[in-house]
C-alpha cells in the first residue's frame, strides 16, 4: 500500500488500541479517526471506554496494543507533556483547576508550554479568557468559580496551550441546559479558529448540533460511525444504549417512527 | 515589565536586606550575633527547604542529606585534601545539589509523592548519617575538625560580624533568586505541579524535569547553609551534618513564616529562634524546652495560621484595611 497523501490523512488516527487492566479489557481494537477541522464526537454508554481511549490518546495511559498516529507519526510511546508540545491538549472530566491559583494564572501555566516570558503568557492568558467567558474573573481565584466556570476555564487553559487537536472530556457534564447553550457556541468557534476538536459527550442535543462526525464505543469496540443523524438511528446502537431488542421494539411501538 | 513593578518585587528585600545588615553596627555582643548568625543560618536551610516544599509542594522530612553533605564536603576537602577554604565551599554547593539530584531522580522517577516522598528522603538521610558514622574519610564518630586559621582566605574571620554578613548575603541572594523564580515560567510550572501534577502534565510541563531542576537547586541552598555552618563551627560530626534536628527546622521555619513565600523561611527562622532564645532567658537551659516550644507553636500555626506568619499578617492587613473603608 502506498502512504496516502498528506492532504488526505487524518490528524489523528488511532488504530486497533487495546487498553488491559489486569483481566478487564477496557478498550478493545478501537479504531477510529479525526479529521482536521471537525469536530468528532466519541459516544457511549456509561461504562464503554470512553475516557479511557481519551487517555490513551493524550498519554496519561499507554495502549497494551494498537497504535495512535498524530500527523503521521506513531505517539502512542509519548509521555503526556511531549503530546502536548506536538499540539494535543485535552481538558479533564472531574475538572482539574490550579485551586490556589488565579484564574489568569491557571491559563498563563497553559500559554507558558509556548511563551518562555511571563508577562506574554499572563497577557496571553487574558485574552484566551475573554475568548471562553471568563475575561470578567480574571484575578477570581479558580477555586471560586462556579462549575460551568470551571469547565471554561479546562478549556481556556487547554486552548492557551496553542493545540492543533483539542480533546474534550464531557466538558458539558453537569452543566444545565442554559449553561450548554451558552457553551456549545463557543466550542464551535474554537473549531473555527483552526482547532481540531474530538468530544466525549453525553448530552446529545449538543452532539447532533456540533459533531460532523460521531464514534460510537460500547464494551470497549466501536460499534458504529458517521454522521450524527444516521448513527443515532442505527439499531445496534440503539440496542447498546437501551438493551437487546430496544431497537424493534422502537420500530414497533413507533414511537419515533 | 515595569520600573514600578520591579520595586514592589524586590524593594521590600532590599529594605530587608539594610535592615539586617545594620545589626552588627547596632549591637557588639557576641551572644546576640551568635543567634544571628544561626537564625539566618537555619533560614538559609529553610529557604532551600522551601523551593521544593513550599513551591513544589514536595515535601522533604530528609533536607539534612543535602545540609550534611555540604558541611562535610567542605570540612573533608580542606582538612584531607587541603583545598582553599573558598572553593571548597563552592564544591560543597555543587555536591550537595548532586545528593539532591539523585535523590530526586530516583524517587521522583518512580512516581514517589506526598508522605511515600517525605519517608523516602527520610530513609535517606538515616541512610547518609549512618555511613557518616562509620567510613573513614568522614572521621567516623570522632567527626572531622577544620584546622583553626583565622585568615579571609581560609573563610574564617576573628570578627562574628563578618560571618553575620556573609550568611547575611546568602540569604539576600535567595531571597532574589525565590522572587525571581515567582516570576518566570519554572515558578510557574512548579506551582502547578503543586497545585495539581495531572493538570500540570496535560499542559506539557514535564513534570519529571522540573521537580528534578526544584530539588537540585533546594538541595544547593540548603548545603550551602550546611557548608557554612562547617566553616563557622570548625566542626562537623554526622549527628550533627545529617541530623534529624536539621530536616526539622529545614522544614519547620517555612510552615511557620508562611509556604512558599519569599521570606516565609526568614521570617520563620527569627520568629522561632528569637523565641527560643527567650525562653531560654526567662526558663533557663532546661533540656528540651526548644523541642518542645517547637511543637507547640507548629500545633498553634497548622491550627489558627495555616499559612504561616505571612498569611496571618496579610489576614490583619486586609482586615485593617476592610475596617477603615
Amino acid at each position: 500500500m502506498s502512504a496516502p497523501l498528506l492532504a488526505v490523512a487524518p490528524l489523528l488516527a488511532v488504530e486497533a488500541a487495546t487498553k488491559r487492566f489486569g483481566g478487564l479489557t477496557a478498550v478493545d481494537a478501537a479504531s477510529l479517526t479525526v479529521e482536521r477541522g471537525s469536530i468528532t464526537g466519541l459516544i457511549g454508554p456509561n461504562g464503554a471506554g470512553k475516557t479511557t481511549l481519551f487517555t490513551l490518546i493524550s498519554g496519561f495511559e499507554r495502549p497494551s496494543a494498537g497504535r495512535i498516529l498524530f500527523e503521521g507519526a506513531d505517539i502512542a510511546g509519548l509521555p503526556p507533556h511531549e503530546r502536548a508540545r506536538r499540539g494535543i491538549a485535552r481538558t479533564f472530566q472531574i475538572v482539574q483547576p490550579f485551586a490556589g491559583l488565579t484564574v489568569r494564572e491557571n491559563i498563563a501555566v497553559g500559554a507558558h508550554l509556548r511563551l518562555r516570558d511571563r508577562d506574554a503568557a499572563l497577557a496571553e492568558a487574558e485574552r484566551v479568557a475573554a475568548l471562553v467567558g471568563l475575561g470578567e474573573r480574571l484575578d477570581a481565584p479558580a477555586s471560586g468559580l462556579t462549575v460551568a466556570g470551571r469547565k471554561r476555564l479546562e478549556l481556556a487553559r487547554a486552548l492557551a496551550t496553542r493545540p492543533v487537536l483539542l480533546l474534550l472530556d464531557e466538558v458539558l457534564a453537569g452543566l444545565n441546559p442554559s449553561e450548554v447553550r451558552d457553551i456549545v457556541p463557543v466550542v464551535r468557534a474554537i473549531r473555527d479558529g483552526g482547532v481540531t476538536i474530538l468530544m466525549v459527550e453525553h448530552v446529545m442535543q449538543a452532539v447532533m448540533s456540533l459533531c460532523d462526525t460521531v464514534h460510537v464505543l460500547a464494551q470497549g469496540r466501536i460499534i458504529a460511525a458517521g454522521p450524527p443523524v444516521a448513527v443515532t438511528a442505527n439499531p445496534t446502537v440503539i440496542e447498546a444504549y437501551l438493551g437487546h431488542g430496544a431497537a424493534k421494539r422502537l420500530a414497533r411501538g413507533g414511537a419515533h417512527g | 515589565m515595569s520600573g514600578s513593578d520591579r520595586l514592589t518585587a524586590y524593594g521590600p528585600i532590599l529594605a530587608v536586606a539594610a535592615a539586617l545588615a545594620v545589626v552588627p553596627l547596632l549591637t557588639g555582643s557576641n551572644t546576640v550575633l551568635n543567634a544571628m548568625v544561626t537564625a539566618l543560618l537555619i533560614g538559609l536551610a529553610g529557604q532551600g527547604w522551601n523551593i521544593l516544599g513550599g513551591y513544589g509542594g514536595q515535601f522533604s522530612f530528609g533536607h539534612a542529606a543535602f545540609f550534611g553533605t555540604g558541611a562535610y564536603a567542605t570540612a573533608i576537602l580542606q582538612a584531607r585534601y587541603g583545598v582553599n577554604a573558598w572553593a571548597a565551599f563552592a564544591a560543597a554547593v555543587a555536591l550537595g545539589s548532586l545528593a539532591g539530584l539523585m535523590i530526586g531522580f530516583l524517587s521522583f522517577r518512580s512516581g514517589l509523592r506526598g508522605s511515600y516522598f517525605a519517608l523516602v528522603t527520610l530513609a535517606f538521610a538515616e541512610v547518609f548519617r549512618i555511613i557518616a558514622n562509620a567510613t573513614p574519610i568522614t572521621g567516623g564518630a570522632a567527626g572531622t575538625l577544620i584546622r583553626l586559621d583565622v585568615r579571609p582566605e581560609n573563610f574564617q574571620f576573628a570578627s562574628r560580624a563578618v560571618f553575620y554578613w556573609i550568611v547575611l548575603a546568602l540569604v539576600v541572594g535567595v531571597l532574589i533568586l525565590t522572587r525571581m523564580i515567582e516570576r518566570n515560567r519554572f515558578g510557574a510550572w512548579l506551582v502547578a505541579i503543586r497545585e495539581n501534577e495531572d493538570a500540570a502534565r496535560a499542559l506539557g510541563v514535564d513534570t519529571l524535569a522540573v521537580k528534578l531542576q526544584a530539588i537540585g537547586l533546594s538541595a544547593a541552598i540548603t548545603a550551602a547553609a550546611g557548608a557554612f555552618y562547617a566553616q563557622y563551627f570548625l566542626f562537623v560530626d554526622s549527628s550533627i551534618a545529617y541530623g534529624t534536628w536539621i530536616s526539622v527546622e529545614a522544614l519547620l521555619v517555612p510552615i511557620i513564616g508562611g509556604l512558599g513565600t519569599v521570606f516565609g523561611p526568614l521570617v520563620g527562622a527569627l520568629a522561632l529562634h528569637g523565641l527560643a532564645e527567650v525562653t531560654r532567658l526567662v526558663a533557663g537551659r532546661i533540656p528540651g524546652i526548644d523541642l518542645a516550644l517547637y511543637g507547640t507553636l507548629l500545633v498553634l500555626v497548622v491550627a489558627f495560621a495555616p499559612q504561616g506568619i505571612h498569611g496571618l499578617v496579610r489576614r490583619l492587613g486586609a482586615g485593617l484595611g476592610m475596617a477603615r473603608r
